[in-house]
């Protein structure tokens, strides 16, 4: 934070794996978003090192795609297929390709036939859609999302979880997921990290999620007990970040 | 097409009250010769629009007009635009416009007749002053109003820093471009009428002076009704070119 002392994340140390689903999973202002936000490159670490395969990071780039909590990163002057082939055009890809791959993305996210329309003109489950797609058409290595879902109502979120399991298999991106909800990551992750409440905050452990589809059900036993885990190491973290709330 | 009908039935209520309530005024409540009726005015328009006056005036004023709002707002956009950009430009920029701002076009009347005579040079300037504040400001306040999350979802999508102001920065500002414009031209309107009043040799305000000089009621009338009018289209034309040609940026929807 520029012009202040306060400490967001200290001693963090982390190493996502190609290809895996990680989620971050912290109370609110544990400094989740602060961790992805240095990962994509918006703020430097003030001491510490970020790589990725190897190369540090020095900036934002196209080889992270960043995926908003809020539909405010969308250009709603510009059409969903726009939207979705704002990256490749900015890369100086030639229209025809663009536009091929903006259509092929926009269908892998269920919104074929919904290209012409604007941002304004769709519901906030689409316009995360939209969100996904365009930073799929870019073809990053990884995948940052910082609570995607949270706006989103009951329903639309659980459909949209189980969309992104499916584009997550089919594409083989590394994805790093951030999220308050622990159904939510245990839902979707293949790894979990808990993180410490904040201030100065650093993780806390990791939590292997071994569980097949259809164990991934909130009414399953296994999950039941991945959540056992989850919620008995996050739980002293919810009660902290309670009382410096209060 | 109920919805255009309905809009259209809206506006002549609108204004056909308006104008009985004039004339209801004008003949049973003042019943004055100081206050003409409609029906008086538009037989008066009538007249000096035969004879060319009406025209050879309101086409003058709307020139001056038209003029100095269009280089007003050419020079206001990108300066608006460098100041709401950069830091730097805005701390040289920003005594410039927070002073010139608090002094009204208006009271630079005087000022602009000596330095550029009483024709069309005065008039242009003064335009152009009282519209380049509103646009600069306007733009400014747009390109700082831009959603971070938009900027950075574009820099992680590679655009550069210049492609982010051309295709980011400046399409998200473009509402309060036109907002900013939109206020211009209406004390665009207020500046020129002031100016003509004060020293011009021809345009609606010289109208209403001249008329003045001979107690021409019914003719300084004219001159009002045709500046309502004018206004009232202007604003509309407007309204309706920033739909047609930029709905997506529309700040009126």
């Amino acid at each position: 934070m520029q012009g202040s002392d306060y400490v967001a994340v200290r001693d963090f140390e982390l190493d996502i794996e190609a290809g895996e689903f990680f989620c971050l999973l912290g109370t609110s202002g544990c400094g989740k978003t602060t961790v992805l936000n240095m990962i994509a490159g918006f703020e430097p670490p003030t001491s510490g090192r970020i790589e990725i395969s190897g190369r540090a990071i020095e900036g934002p780039g196209a080889d992270r795609g960043v995926v908003f909590q809020g539909d405010d990163s969308l250009y709603p002057w510009l059409t969903a297929l726009g939207n979705v082939e704002f990256g490749l055009r900015m890369r100086g890809l030639p229209r025809r390709d663009r536009l091929e791959r903006a259509q092929h993305y926009l269908e892998l996210v269920g919104l074929e036939g919904q290209g012409h329309k604007h941002p304004p003109e769709l519901s906030g489950g689409m316009k995360q859609r939209i969100q996904i797609a365009r930073v799929l058409a870019n073809e990053p290595q990884m995948l940052l999302m910082d609570e995607p879902f949270a706006a989103l109502d009951a329903h639309t979120r659980a459909a949209m979880q189980r969309e992104l399991i499916k584009i997550w298999r089919a594409t083989g991106k590394t994805v790093l997921f951030i999220t308050h909800d622990i159904d939510e990551a245990i839902i979707l992750a293949t790894r979990i990290g808990v993180m410490h409440a904040g201030p100065a905050s650093r993780l806390k452990g990791i939590i292997d999620v071994a569980l097949s589809d259809a164990e991934r059900d909130r009414t399953d036993d296994s999950f039941v007990g991945v959540y056992r885990q989850v919620h008995a190491m996050i739980r002293d973290e919810v009660a902290k970040a309670m009382q410096r709330s209060q | 097409m109920r919805g255009a009908f309905a809009k259209l039935s809206g506006y002549v209520l609108g204004f056909g009250s308006l104008f009985a309530l004039w004339h209801l005024a004008s003949v049973y409540l003042l019943n004055s010769i100081l206050f003409p009726p409609p029906l008086r005015v538009v037989a008066k328009a009538v007249e000096l629009g035969k004879d060319g006056t009406l025209w050879e005036n309101a086409s003058i004023s709307l020139q001056r007009i038209g003029l100095g709002f269009c280089f007003g707002s050419l020079i206001g956009i990108p300066l608006g635009l460098a100041i709401g950009s950069f830091g730097l430009v805005r701390r040289i920029l920003e005594p410039y416009t927070e002073f010139l701002r608090f002094i009204p076009a208006t009271a630079l009347i005087t000022v602009a007749v000596i330095w550029f005579g009483i024709g069309e040079g005065s008039k242009v300037f003064l335009i152009i002053y009282t519209t380049v504040f509103i646009v600069i400001i306007n733009t400014a306040a747009g390109v700082s109003a831009v959603a971070p999350n938009k900027i950075r979802a574009a820099r992680s999508l590679g655009a550069s820093r210049t492609q982010v102001f051309q295709y980011v920065a400046l399409p998200a500002t473009v509402p309060y471009i036109l907002t900013g414009m939109r206020l211009a031209m209406g004390n665009s309107f207020v500046t020129i009428i002031a100016a003509e009043l004060v020293a011009a040799n021809a345009g609606l305000g010289k109208m209403i002076w001249d008329a003045r000089l001979y107690m021409l009621v019914d003719q300084i009338f004219v001159a009002l009704l045709v500046l309502g009018l004018l206004g009232f289209t202007a604003d509309r034309l407007f309204r309706w070119g920033i739909y047609a040609f930029a709905g997506r940026f529309s700040p009126v929807t």
